[in-house]
């Protein structure tokens, strides 16, 4: 807030900048491609600011976030196409059924911390995406579901790639200030305890099993949504796009866009959207015949690099190291009255040979 | 006698199974106990060894040499993984080393893909096809290799641990590290060890089970996640458990899929894996909790 | 002998009274029937050599680890098998010997964190950002930065946390701990890496905050400070209590002295 570097009214001119960039970006993209990109973009920061809450913030590793994406999909589909339901009212009870089902996984998932959390909930990923395609009955199979009804309100029915990209990005705008409110509230810095010292969290009363579950179910609601809204844009769908491939993407957005930032989620989300599509375009010019999806070297690289150097995500960690060297040009003015300055992380720098972390 | 008898077979495929997710599980403490690491590329590891050995066979090299060889550059790579990838981020959270070793274990998939392509390969089993009747169950020769392989492993890391200097050396790291260093042991080199030593595990399982599988580039996803399960339901840091862990699994999943439904093979695993980790946190045979993540 | 002054004790407005703590990992004890008390407005230390299960105690106390046996009471409730929140909820929190600030965030949300328990807005109101979460926001803010002050940070309340040298991250987690409004406050080693003037001023800081209200309970090797500082002071050695007194009584005891002498030894 106005405490932090980046306060709350840098955020309104951030946002205020960003209603009008991408209310009027369609006057400039004509092209239904360009257009799906972005909605598609939209879709993806739905998902990455989801993450990042629950990662970034609250430290909260997960590898399974497509599940919680496929499950509002799929119940969204199932709801409108099997039970024909008001597809605005399946869009809420998909979300909250994936809510539901995140609060009943959260429950013991929590209890596992570090890695046993990542085994976990990628395990969780894989099962769920097993249950799409041997559910057949219900979620078609491995062909998936047809005839997923389009979008419409009041007559006014979504039927185009310009209608689905405002409806989009209005919603993902909204989830955007809804987790700005959140990431600047009590909540937020309950969630910032736990990823800085859990042990220190929970001596100052903060119940960091409550807040884990609580993120983590905004963020399966979330996700549930864009999943919704993916549905109902394609009209169908099938398991392979919710397979542990896009929960990988998912972190990806997140790394890059800095973990703990909601603008940097919003920038991840497009940087990776953007650079899978152009990847996708560009490979097979360089290897002759390649089919497959070999843009996930190009993600394990950034992964890679961007952790070793800058593990608080790119977004992020060029923000403070452009932050830390003006600093330093100030204080250089000033005189330097604290000599000994130790490090605290410099006890714990050990290394990743320590054994026994107390 | 019908039953009994697929009930047998059904055992048989899963001690075969199992012996490889063992070897991939004892990959998996092997670097787990030297450097606190869950080494999320542990699959890919398997997937080289496997591919390298069949493009060396499909050159004209003699299978034993292609074992040997692929074993071999697969230690390399994990080495290089160590220096490449995890010695940079030394000091890292968990969060930090789980995403570095994800990144590593898509990239290397992504390069098997651009050298092997999507299509599977095979490897012809080591000594011939024909299955060996057993009580009303057929096993195949390749079988009987991969059992010898999971007990060369054993013997190979139980006689390394106990009798070498250097083994005791990397168990002194896993014990204490600063005591080790104060020995004149340097962790930063055990660590190195265990990458490669871990890699060429991985491959050792990967040579074996190609014969009796389709070799893909994307084959060690599933093969890590069911490996780290075992090691899981083994204690996480315990050799015998991980064999116990590797046979458990392998077996529920082959009866699983033979008797339930084989859509849902690849969730026994994890089904499993939830029930370990809720019930038993430490393991079937205790150990030491490898939640390293919050306090 | 110790049951008899912790019965008197207990009649005498005791805070906190721990009676037989015991805690063993695996096969080693490393505390063995521990009792001792804190009276409200007192200043109490335990000290003992290193390893001797001071910090283990505190995190007996404070929740972070299940109590083997024994019992904790505060303000004459059961508190040992609360989890740690809870236990900070009912006014007891603590500094870490080993530094646990919040390196993610600035000084003064390290303290604001501290607000924690006796702030109330949940996840829904954060996030429709409704007025009454932002009026307790703001007031969290203001106690803060009243924390700040105390310890003497609040000029820095905007820095990034882990910008702080060592000894000021010391105070910034007095101050967050400050926040939560304790009753007693646990203080583990806060001398610990301090320069001379420093640990003075640490002195004044600590007869402030009982002089608020707040007792204390110290564990700490400078024995200047304890000795200084201390109303009561407990000696543990392997896990078990050997000494306890004033002061003055502790430092002429014979066992007091052979366990430190042991210590130096090594």
């Amino acid at each position: 807030m106005e405490r932090n570097g980046i306060g709350k009214y840098e955020n309104y001119i951030t946002l205020g900048a960003l209603i009008v960039v991408m209310g009027s970006l369609p006057l400039l993209l004509s092209n239904s491609y360009h257009l799906s990109i972005m909605a598609f973009i939209g879709i993806n920061t739905m998902l990455a600011v989801g993450l990042c809450l629950l990662m970034g913030y609250a430290g909260q590793v997960s590898l399974g976030h497509a599940a919680f994406y496929g499950i509002g999909a799929y119940t969204s589909g199932i709801l409108t196409t099997t039970f024909k339901m008001n597809p605005w009212l399946a869009i809420g009870v998909a979300a909250v059924f994936t809510g539901v089902v995140a609060y009943v996984i959260g429950v013991p998932m929590f209890r596992l911390k570090g890695n046993n959390l990542a085994m976990g909930t990628l395990g969780f990923g894989i099962i769920v995406y097993i249950i799409f395609v041997e559910m057949r009955d219900w979620t078609g199979g491995p062909s998936g579901l047809t005839g997923i009804p389009s979008l419409s309100i009041f007559g006014f029915t979504f039927d185009n790639d310009l209608k689905y990209y405002y409806l989009i990005w209005a919603i993902a705008l909204l989830f955007l200030v809804l987790s700005l409110n959140i990431v600047n509230s009590r909540v937020g810095r309950a969630l910032r305890s736990i990823h800085g010292s859990e042990i220190a969290a929970e001596t100052l009363g903060v119940n960091t099993n409550k807040y884990k579950i609580q993120i983590l179910v905004v963020a399966a609601m979330y996700a549930s949504v864009a999943g919704s809204l993916y549905a109902h844009y394609l009209t169908f769908i099938n398991p392979q796009p919710f397979s542990f491939k896009l929960s990988i993407e998912i972190v990806v957005m997140v790394v890059i866009g800095g973990l703990s930032s909601v603008w940097g989620a919003l920038l991840g989300a497009a940087t990776t959207t953007v650079l899978s599509e152009v990847l996708r375009g560009v490979i097979p010019q360089f290897l002759k015949g390649a089919t497959g999806e070999y843009e996930i070297v190009v993600f394990g690289i950034i992964l890679m690099v961007v952790m070793i150097f800058l593990p608080e995500g790119l977004f992020s960690g060029s923000v403070r190291i452009v932050k830390s060297w003006r600093r330093e040009k100030e204080s250089k003015q000033r005189t330097v009255d604290e000599t000994a300055i130790v490090e605290p992380s410099s006890v714990v720098a050990e290394g990743h040979l320590a054994v026994e972390d107390k | 006698m019908e039953f009994y008898q697929q009930v047998l077979q059904y055992l048989v495929t899963g001690v075969t199974l199992g012996s490889i997710y063992a070897i991939i599980a004892l990959g998996f403490i092997t670097i787990y106990n030297v450097t606190g690491i869950v080494n999320f590329a542990q699959g890919e590891f398997v997937m080289l060894g496997a591919l390298i050995a069949i493009s060396l066979y499909k050159n004209q090299v003699p299978i034993v040499v292609a074992f040997v060889g692929s074993v071999m550059v697969t230690t390399l790579i994990g080495a290089a993984l160590q220096r490449i990838a995890i010695r940079p981020a030394k000091g890292a959270s968990t969060l930090t080393l789980i995403i570095i070793t994800i990144g590593a274990s898509i990239t290397i998939r992504g390069l098997g893909l651009i050298t092997w392509g999507p299509d599977p390969y095979s490897l012809p089993a080591f000594s011939g096809d024909q299955p060996i009747a057993f009580g009303g169950a057929a096993i195949i020769p390749q079988s009987f290799w991969v059992f010898g392989a999971t007990i060369v492993v054993l013997g190979g890391l139980y006689a390394f641990f106990e009798w070498t200097l250097l083994g005791k050396a990397v168990r002194a790291c896993a014990i204490n590290v600063s005591a080790a260093r104060l020995m004149g042991i340097s962790p930063s080199s055990m660590a190195l060890f265990s990458f490669a030593l871990s890699a060429g595990l991985g491959a050792i399982g990967g040579v074996v089970m190609a014969p009796m599988t389709l070799a893909t580039y994307d084959m060690g996803s599933m093969l890590a996640l069911k490996g780290f399960v075992a090691a899981i339901v083994g204690g996480f840091t315990s050799t015998p458990g991980a064999v116990v862990g590797g046979f458990l699994i392998g077996i529920l999943e082959s009866m699983g899929a033979g008797l339930i439904s084989s859509g849902y093979k690849d969730a026994i695993a994890f089904v499993v894996l939830f029930l370990v980790l809720f019930l038993k946190p430490n393991g079937l045979f205790g150990g030491r909790d490898t939640g390293r993540g919050g306090l | 002998m110790l049951d008899d002054s912790t019965s008197a004790v207990m009649t005498n407005g005791s805070l906190l009274d721990a009676r037989n703590l015991r805690k063993s990992f695996g096969g080693v004890v490393a505390v063995d029937g521990f009792s001792f008390t804190v009276k409200r407005g007192q200043i109490v230390a335990i000290i003992g050599p290193n390893g001797a299960g001071k910090t283990t105690a505190f995190n007996l106390v404070t929740g972070v680890h299940p109590l083997t046996s024994g019992e904790i009471h505060f303000c004459g409730q059961r508190i040992d098998g609360l989890k740690p929140y809870e236990i900070a909820e009912r006014g007891i929190s603590r500094t870490f010997q080993n530094l646990q600030i919040f390196g993610n965030m600035t000084v003064a949300e390290n303290v604001m964190v501290g607000r924690h328990p006796r702030s109330k807005a949940g996840i829904l109101s954060a996030a429709l950002s409704l007025p009454n979460a932002r009026a307790e926001e703001k007031r969290i803010f203001e106690v803060a930065m009243q924390n700040l002050k105390v310890v003497g940070l609040a000029h820095r309340a905007m820095d990034a946390a882990s910008s702080l040298p060592f000894g000021s991250q010391r105070l910034l987690e007095i101050a967050r701990a400050l926040a939560v409004e304790p009753k007693v406050l646990l203080l583990d080693e806060p001398a610990a890496g301090l320069a001379g003037q420093e640990t003075k001023d640490l002195a004044q800081l600590i007869y402030r905050i009982r002089d608020s209200g707040t007792s204390i309970l110290l564990v700490e090797h400078d024995m200047e400070l304890v000795m200084g500082v201390a109303d009561w002071v407990f000696v543990l050695d392997y896990g078990k209590l050997i000494a306890a007194g004033t002061p003055s009584q502790i430092q002429s005891d014979k066992k007091v002295i052979a366990a430190y002498l042991g210590e130096e030894m090594d």
